[in-house]
């Protein structure tokens, strides 16, 4: 099959019915290992990362998981002089956990002990220690006895070589780590948001930071397997950050991300188990980016269409108000409910199709009437929110003059910021505010009460 | 060891590219951006795997081209999501370049599998094998010093045309908008640099090479120097440094314990940073040396101080001579920390040594006069100001009164009593 590939030749060859139905009902032995083992660590990366995003950490576990590459290497050494294996997975695993928590330590040291910021300090951890590593493992392939062939896979992930036990230790790894969550959910989540609350209130916030980040370690350790150190960071930040556009309380954001890495993992083998040529690993990631758009530009909370029609709304809303209150004070002056459309780009130059616009959506709304002759009126539902618009307007020009020391020269702008949010009790306080207190003197006539 | 022509052009190689790398590095640690080094130098790959499938060869400059467009869109998508989607930098930046590198690794293996560039190549580069790729009328010069010379050179060209922008927008952002300096155009020159760095770099010396040279030559600078200029001196000095050092002890440290070699461009890398770790560890204005050094000192200067304290304190009270036996418990040091304290008091004549007991010497009881003077002057003080326990006045006058100059003590008043009820020792004449 890859004999005759061309390098021009970029055609996906698609599965056939029969071998999906196969893989999604798991019926191969090496599929289910890998789904299984995928899924458990979506499960325990997308909820120890919701904690390491909130708690702005997400470089920190990417210097941690290239920091674990010479931990590897040392231990495929030290297992091999001592006549072990070599490839024995504990082993391993617990250089790569020791490496990358000295990796985080060196990542403090630097911090508190230079005035470099944390980014330099990522930056150094992450390409010295990964330098390390590859020199090591060069070494380590020269080692008699032992082939080290296979630690390469480490970097970019190979799922395809998981046996049953590896997929059981990323379910023991899953289950432990919900556990350990559950037990100081309340904990990591003031961590999270209040250290300095935390502090104070004498919780053990090095310590708490320190199972934080060990639980980190412990995750990007099972997900070298599958995704690979490059990648690990991603199985980590970006379920987290997807499922903060849906859900504010952190326990529906623990949730949906635990899904959202799940179900990444499951999509991701399966795929890569029907399509050839298909690293398992970024596959995995790239679901994650896909679940990450979706997510970025849909959410409920924060997306960018939800923020884009609020601001559009809201725009609407002030330019409606701009135009009831530029009639009211063109009508104030002409004594009268009718003006002219250049009278009211006389005072404020606006342009002349922004007018027309935002009179014609007045007009839909019964604002004002267009009369035979060209002019414009005021209807009796229009001139009762202009005058409402206009007031609060006023009362706030007179409360920054009297209370906020703004010169009167000013407070048209600054008025103008504010009025548009201003609720009824507010106003209600506002009124009180004004009446009781000071003989007023407002810039204009506010306006009786409605 | 068995040096040869080969091995000086893989220097060269290495030293031309951990300069090129250095220039733009400087800027990205100044302006706490390292980590956009390290994400552009990821999305090469897909920038290099797309500029392939597009081209369907390995021309450079349609890869240089791929890669630039792909790295400035990492820059964009990068603040794209930290401003609309509210999240924090790293956050962001760590989804757009994994990414973007997935995307990259897929791509690779779908369609270029079969071809050179491969994975493991990304990361370790070539470097061992640069010498061999020559053009035909190249003088015998190997395409990757060609490729990284030109490279190198540009960057110092850029840096010293906008060497005032970079060096205003690196310290102050908001200071250079002020100056008329457009920083988003700065900054997206920053990053087509750095791009452009990080592709030229990439094929000779592999990806994980190029963010330890953006990164730990500029830091380890910093940790030298206060200058801008010699800062990127020095950042220069040190990746050529480290490239000398790194393919040095690639081909030799792993032949002590018997093994024939490593890779170089990971040797090179971890010589950056042992580089660093000495900057670390010695930097003569801010190395951690230094600053124990400083810190021994101070507690040295605090200790004879204090020392000088008790002893006129027990003159004061014509008490008997003092017991140096009780003077570690009250001072709260070991016996042997305060054998040293005495003896340097002695060899500087503070205190003389009588034929049973030790006694303050005629400066060393002008000192300490000097020095009861602070401390009460300032219970004094505190207590008019900032009234508290008096066990606490004791305990921060004793803290003032080593870091009180004779200004300082001029403006504390001229009380005869302190709040204990001692008296303030008159001003000694020197």
């Amino acid at each position: 099959m890859i004999a005759n590939h061309s390098i021009s030749d970029v055609r996906v060859d698609f599965p056939s019915l029969d071998q999906i139905v196969k893989v999604l009902l798991l019926e191969d032995y090496n599929t289910r290992v890998v789904v299984l083992g995928v899924m458990a660590l979506g499960v325990a990366s997308g909820i120890i990362g919701t904690f390491l995003l909130l708690r702005k950490r997400a470089l920190t576990a990417d210097a941690l998981s290239h920091a674990t590459l010479p931990g590897i290497a040392v231990a495929f050494m030290v297992a091999v002089s001592f006549g072990g294996s070599g490839k024995s997975m504990v082993w391993l695993l617990l250089g790569a956990f020791v490496f990358g928590c000295i990796g985080v330590l060196c990542i403090l040291a630097i911090r508190h002990t230079t005035r470099l910021k944390d980014d330099a300090a990522i930056g150094i951890v992450l390409s010295v220690l990964f330098g390390l590593g590859l020199c090591l493992l060069k070494i380590a392939t020269e080692l008699p006895g032992g082939s080290a062939a296979g630690l390469q896979g480490f970097i970019f992930g190979k799922a395809a070589s998981m046996v049953a036990s590896d997929a059981r230790t990323m379910l023991f790894v899953a289950v432990g780590v919900l556990l350990v969550t559950g037990m100081l959910r309340k904990e990591f989540t003031l961590l999270c948001f209040d250290e300095t609350f935390s502090t104070s209130q004498g919780w053990p916030v090095i310590k708490l930071d320190m199972v934080l980040m060990a639980m980190v370690a412990i995750v990007t350790v099972i997900a070298l397997q599958s995704v690979g150190l490059v990648l690990a960071v991603a199985m980590l930040i970006i379920p987290a950050a997807s499922a903060r556009y849906w859900a504010k309380s952190i326990m529906s954001i623990l949730f949906l991300s635990a899904i959202i890495g799940c179900l990444s993992g499951w999509l991701g083998a399966t795929v890569s188990a029907l399509i050839p040529r298909m690293p398992t690993g970024p596959i995995i990631v790239l679901l994650c980016g896909f679940w990450f758009v979706v997510s970025f530009v849909f959410g409920t909370n924060n997306g960018i269409v939800v923020t884009q029609i609020q601001r559009a709304k809201l725009n609407r809303r002030v330019g409606m108000q701009h135009i009831l209150r530029a009639m009211w004070e063109v009508s104030e002056e002409n004594a009268s409910s009718t003006f002219r459309v250049d009278e009211i780009i006389r005072l404020r130059s606006w342009k002349k199709l922004a007018v027309l616009q935002l009179l014609a959506r007045a007009e839909k709304r019964n604002y004002v009437t267009r009369l035979p002759n060209g002019d414009w009126m005021m209807t009796t539902g229009g001139s009762i929110e202009a005058r409402r618009v206009v007031r609060n307007h006023r009362l706030w020009e007179t409360y920054l003059i009297h209370f906020a020391d703004i010169a009167p020269s000013h407070v048209d702008r600054d008025a103008d910021t504010i009025e548009h949010v201003l609720g009824k009790d507010l106003v209600e306080r506002l009124e009180h505010l004004l009446d009781s207190s000071y003989d007023l003197q407002s810039p204009h006539p506010v306006g009786e009460r409605a | 060891m068995n040096w040869t022509e080969i091995d000086t052009w893989i220097v060269i190689i290495g030293a031309l590219c951990a300069a090129g790398c250095a220039v733009p590095g400087t800027i990205l640690v100044l302006r706490r951006m390292s980590l956009m080094g390290d994400a552009i130098s990821h999305t090469v790959l897909p920038g290099i795997a797309i500029a392939f499938l597009v081209t369907g060869s390995r021309d450079p400059l349609a890869m240089l081209i791929g890669a630039v467009v792909v790295g400035l869109l990492t820059a964009f998508l990068v603040q794209a999501i930290q401003s609309l989607g509210k999240i924090d930098v790293g956050a962001s930046m760590g989804i757009v370049f994994t990414v973007l590198f997935a995307f990259g690794l897929v791509l690779m293996r779908q369609a270029i599998d079969h071809v050179d560039i491969d994975p493991d190549c990304v990361l370790n580069g070539a470097i061992e094998f640069a010498w061999f790729d020559q053009n035909p009328d190249g003088w015998g010069i190997p395409r990757g010093a060609i490729v990284n010379g030109v490279m190198l050179v540009a960057n110092l060209f850029f840096m010293l045309l906008f060497y005032k922008e970079f060096k205003i927008t690196a310290f102050d952002p908001a200071l250079a908008k002020s100056q008329g300096i457009n920083p988003g155009f700065m900054h997206y020159m920053l990053m087509t640099m750095t791009a452009a760095t990080a592709v030229a770099a990439f094929e000779t010396v592999g990806s994980i090479l190029v963010v330890a040279m953006f990164i730990v030559p500029p830091a380890t600078a910093y940790l030298l120097t206060e200058r801008y200029g010699v800062l990127v001196a020095l950042s220069l000095g040190v990746g050529v440094l480290a490239a000398g050092l790194g393919h040095l002890s690639a081909i030799t440290v792993p032949t002590w314990f018997g093994f024939s070699g490593t890779t170089t461009a990971g040797a090179m890398a971890v010589a950056s940073g042992g580089l660093f770790v000495f900057a670390w560890a010695l930097s003569p204005s801010q190395g951690l040396l230094v600053r124990f050094l400083h810190k021994q000192r101070t507690h040295a200067h605090i200790l004879a101080e204090d020392v000088l304290g008790i002893f006129w304190r027990v003159e004061e009270r014509s008490q008997s001579f003092v017991q140096t036996g009780d003077l570690p418990s009250a001072l709260g040091v070991s016996s042997r920390v305060l054998k040293k304290a005495l003896h340097q008091l002695l060899k500087q004549g503070e205190i003389i040594q009588c034929t049973t007991h030790l006694e303050l010497s005629q400066s060393g009881r002008m000192r300490a006069t000097k020095l009861v003077r602070s401390h009460r002057l300032w219970e004094v003080y505190l207590d008019k100001h900032y009234p508290q326990d008096a066990n606490q006045l004791h305990h921060s006058a004793s803290r003032l009164e080593h870091i009180t100059t004779e200004e300082m003590q001029s403006n504390l008043g001229d009380e005869n009593t302190d709040p204990h009820g001692s008296p303030v020792p008159s001003d000694v004449e020197e």
